[in-house]
Parts: C-alpha cells; structure tokens; sequence
C-alpha cells in the first residue's frame, strides 16, 4: 500500500480528534480526542519509518506512546478534580473563568 | 571520554537530582515534619547555574542531540534566575495557601528541567519531549489549589489546549521527518538547502503545524485565547513563573528551531509570523486596556510581550538575536517581580488581584507599591529601567532589518500599554483605600527576591553594556 493511504488515514483521524476538542461535551471525550490526535500523529510516523525502511519512525511513536500516557494520568487526575467541583462533567458546568 | 559526554547536560542532572531530593524527602517525612524543601531546591538551582556558567564558550554537546552552546547557556541562566526567584517567593507563599511543599518543589523543578531541555534541544524528539515535560509539570502547578475551583479549571483548560498545541507540534515534526527523513536540526537544515524544498507542500504543511504549535506555547495571537484564564486561574507565584519561564523557553526553541533548521525557508514563513506578532502586540495592549483583573491586565500584557519578542525572532540578523536573549532577560525579571507582588498581596481565601485591591496601596504597603511600580514602569518601557532597553533594542533591531511598519506598530501598541500600566500605579498612590482587609505583612526573604529582581531590572536598565555584550556573544556561536 502506498504511504498516501496512510498518511490520508492519518490525516482523517487528526482532524476527526481536532474537531472533537471543539465540539463533544463531556470532558473524558475531550481528553480521547487529543489522544486520538496524538495517536494520528504516530501512524503517520509509523509509515514515513516504513517509507525510509528505518526504525527511526517506530521508535519515535514508543517515546509519544509514553508522553500520552503520562498525559492521560494527569488529565484524568483533573477530570477528577473538576467532577468534585462540580458533579458534572459537561464543560459548559466550568465558567468560573470566561472560556 | 565518559565525563565529557555528559558535560552538556550537567546542569540540567542538577535540577533533576533536586527534583528527586525533594520528592524522596517528601515521601519520608514524617507528619507534621517540616523539611526545607525550597532550600534543597535552591541548591539544586545555584548548582545548575555554577555549572551552566562554567560550561560557557566550551559548546559541549552530548548524545547528539543537546548542547550546551553560549545562546542555551544564557537562556538556562535565566531559567534558572527565574527558578531561584519563585523559590523564594513561594516560601511565604506556601505556606500560607497550605499547599503540599514537597510536590509544590518537585514540580516545579522537572518544569524548569523540561525548560532547560527546551533550550537546549538540538533534535525536534527531544524538543517535542522536553516540551512535554516543562507542560505536564505546569499543569500540574496551574492545578495545585485542589479546593478551589478556578485553579482546577485552568488547569484543565490549559491541559486540554496544551496537549491539543502539542500534536499539533507532534504533526508537524511528523511532516518535517517525512520529508527529510531526520529529525536532527542540522540534518534538516542541510536537506532543506540541499534539495530547495520550500515549495514542497509537505514542508510547508510540517512548517505550518509547527508554527501553530510554537504560537500556542508562547500565547501569539490568534492561539493566545488559554492564557488569560490560566494566568488567571492558577496560583500567582506559578503564573509569574508561567508566563516568564515559558516563554524564555519556548521563544528559545522557536528561534532556534526557526533560524536555524528552517532558515532556508524563511520568505515562506516570514509573511505568516508578520502578521501573528502585528496580530499579537495589537490584541495583547488595547483588550489589556479592558481588564480589571491585575492578573489578566498582566496576561494580556504577556500576550503583546510575546508579540515584541517574535519581533526580534522576525528582524533574524544578530542584533535581533542577541535582542531576544536581552529582552527574555529584562521581562523575565521584571513580570516575576510584578506577579510576586500580586502573589504576596493576595491571602489564602481570595486572589485579592482586582484592580480597586490596590487602591491605596501606597499607604499600607509603600515599599511594596514603590517596588510595584518600577515594575510596571519596566513592563512599560520607560527609562532607567530593563523594560526600555529591551524595547529600543528589539525595535531597533527590526528597523535594521527592515520592519518599519512591525516596528512602529510596535512602539504604538508599546505607547497604549504605559496606559494600562499607569493606571494601577495611579490607582495605588492616589486613592483611598476602602474598607478591605489589609493583606498580612511580606516576609524578609520574599522581600529579598523582590528587591533582588528590582536590583536586576535597574542594573540591566543602567548599565546593559555587559548583558548586551553577552548575548552577543551567545548567539555568535551557533546561528
């Protein structure tokens, strides 16, 4: 398969992962979204590696793999914060700041 | 040869090894113990900077992908300046806010880590990485008022926008490696003037992702829209330590990534970060007119300070290099010393920033009006101080290399926002205070921080030659 596939696929994704920031309302999709991003982003390291017939794009994608995961553990632990605030986890219960 | 491939990133082992100190000593205190915790990170910091200076004119490198060149030497050092002031600043306010020492430290240390690294990446994995780590640490610290519900809040708005920023970062170093088949600046420095790609869309779609993500990090209009609710949100000591931390940073690795590695394409993103830093200065003075919140005013005036630092990262000949580490320094001082203030006035309960708490300040507070003002006066641009040098010389560099018209949008927007600097000096001499509680007295070593940065602010403002010859020789080495 050429890497055109996969780069639309991951492209697709990113901008599927984007648009969910702006549009779900619950904060735990919020928080799948940015890691569909992210996630986006890897594949299309995987196939530029695949491309150049390196590893280096494998490699790369277990160091974002980590990032996100040390991400996802803090923006839980804030999802929970918010949860006690509020009992609510719909972003438009959050306007103590002018979002 | 074991010691000298290390030498590049003593410094930053240092904070590291401060950082698990600190954290070790929390997890074994007993309850109720208290531990030195901002001494130890102290140490950490003075060790940092000892080594950082020593390594000064070497350009040790280590693993291939971080340096210790003159120009991340002079950003550390301000990292680090900017690291040991929120220290002592915290040590009242800690404290008095009840907030956990021991995490308080530790996370604060691996964000100046992240910052350092920042600075000193030579390779965009490490930078993206690094980014990483500076990010989750400051949403941590952005979040620390667990009981209060603005604090989580902007920590999870700066999160959820941080973390979008930063794969957005991610893509577009995606692209840059799809195309160069390297993540090594110097590698796709010479790939890029090697093959003449500019035209490429691949490129100039990895260019424009990056250039998003870095606008988001420094808080350029139209990607500043976080930065206001999380200055505002987050406790005052953490926010003077975002928005002059941050920024030394990330304007480091923008301008590294940029003249350097991405040089070669400059008339392609030239005309894009034309028009972010006009959009940026002009957004960040006239909407700070509208503030009353002296930590949004602050933000917003953030914002357009950022706009004056992409001046210099356009202007892109020596004297707007040399101008960026000069003007990082001057700001980082100076917006230190002014959240410390707001940090120090404010009480565990209430912020205590709004514009009427500063009513009368003068006569309950005078040294700490006295010492506010400079640093409005700094932020403002007025002589004898670091803010005025600052300004001159990143405009003067811009006039250089052609930017009339940056430049005097520039000195306009500069002029708007003595307006809204000037309005909370008036409002601290010339009004009566209400019936507010006086805030509690300032302790001797936060004043000592106060007074150390004010010191700075007039000795860069008296008698720049010897900073300004330093960052000239900063940026001589590598761009």
């Amino acid at each position: 398969m050429a890497i055109g596939s996969y780069l639309v696929l991951s492209g697709l994704l990113f901008a599927i992962g984007a648009a969910g920031v702006f549009l779900r309302r619950n904060i735990i999709t919020l928080l799948l979204s940015v890691e569909i991003m992210l996630n986006a982003v890897n594949l299309a390291f995987v196939a530029f590696g695949r491309q150049f017939g390196t590893v280096d794009g494998q490699i790369i994608t277990f160091f974002v793999m980590t990032v996100a995961a040390a991400e996802a553990a803090v923006g839980l632990a804030l999802v929970i914060g918010l949860f006690r605030h509020r009992e609510s986890l719909n972003p438009e219960a959050f306007t103590s700041l002018k979002w | 040869m074991f010691s000298n491939a290390f030498d590049a990133v003593i410094p930053v082992i240092c904070v590291t090894l401060a950082g698990l100190v600190v954290m070790l000593a929390e997890s074994f205190r007993g309850k109720g113990e208290r531990m030195p915790m901002g001494g130890l990170a102290t140490i950490g910091l003075v060790g940092a900077a000892a080594s950082s200076i020593l390594l000064w004119n070497r350009n040790a490198t280590s693993f291939g992908v971080v340096t210790a060149d003159n120009f991340s030497i002079f950003v550390n050092l301000v990292i680090i300046a900017v690291g040991i002031l929120t220290v002592i600043i915290s040590s009242q306010t800690v404290d008095r806010d009840r907030i956990p020492s021991g995490e308080y430290y530790a996370t604060l240390l691996f964000a100046i880590v992240g910052m350092m690294l920042m600075a000193q990446a030579t390779e965009l994995l490490l930078l993206f990485l690094a980014l990483e780590t500076m990010s989750i640490a400051l949403y941590v610290l952005t979040g620390l008022r667990r009981d209060q519900v603005q604090s989580t809040e902007a920590a999870f708005k700066y999160f959820l926008l941080g973390a979008f920023a930063s794969s957005f970062l991610l893509y577009g170093v995606a692209f840059i490696y799809g195309v160069t088949g390297s993540t090594s600046l110097d590698r796709v420095g010479t790939m890029i003037a090697a093959q003449s790609m500019s035209g490429s869309p691949m490129i100039l779609l990895g260019v424009g992702l990056l250039l998003v993500g870095f606008a988001f990090k420094v808080a350029a209009v139209p990607f500043h829209m976080w930065s206001p609710d999380v200055y505002e949100g987050a406790p005052a000591v953490v926010t003077g330590f975002m928005s002059t931390g941050v920024k030394a940073a990330a304007i480091a690795a923008f301008a590294r990534v940029f003249l350097t590695a991405l040089e070669p394409m400059i008339t392609d993103w030239a005309p894009v970060l034309w028009a972010i830093a006009a959009a940026t200065m002009v957004v960040g003075t006239v909407v700070g007119v509208a503030q009353t919140s002296l930590k949004r005013m602050l933000a917003y005036s953030s914002i357009a300070h950022a706009g004056y630092l992409l001046l210099g990262i356009l202007a892109g000949n020596d004297v707007g290099k040399a101008a960026i580490l000069f003007y990082l320094a001057a700001y980082a001082l100076t917006n230190l010393g002014a959240f410390g203030i707001i940090a120090l006035l404010g009480s565990r309960d209430r912020a205590n920033d709004d514009l009427r708490d500063y009513a009368g300040l003068w006569h309950s507070h005078p040294a700490l009006a006295t010492l506010m003002t400079m640093f409005l006066l700094s932020l403002g641009g007025f002589p004898p101080t670091a803010g005025f040098i600052g300004k001159w010389y990143v405009f003067s560099a811009a006039v250089g290399a052609g930017y009339y018209g940056l430049a005097t949008i520039g000195v306009l927007s500069s002029v708007v926002s003595v307006f809204f600097y000037l309005r909370i000096v008036v409002m601290m001499y010339m009004s009566e205070r209400d019936a507010r509680p006086v805030p509690a007295p300032v302790t001797g070593l936060a004043m000592a921080g106060l007074v150390a940065s004010l010191a700075g602010v007039l000795y860069l403002g008296i008698l720049p030659a010897r900073v300004i010859d330093w960052a000239q020789a900063s940026v001589a080495t590598i761009f």
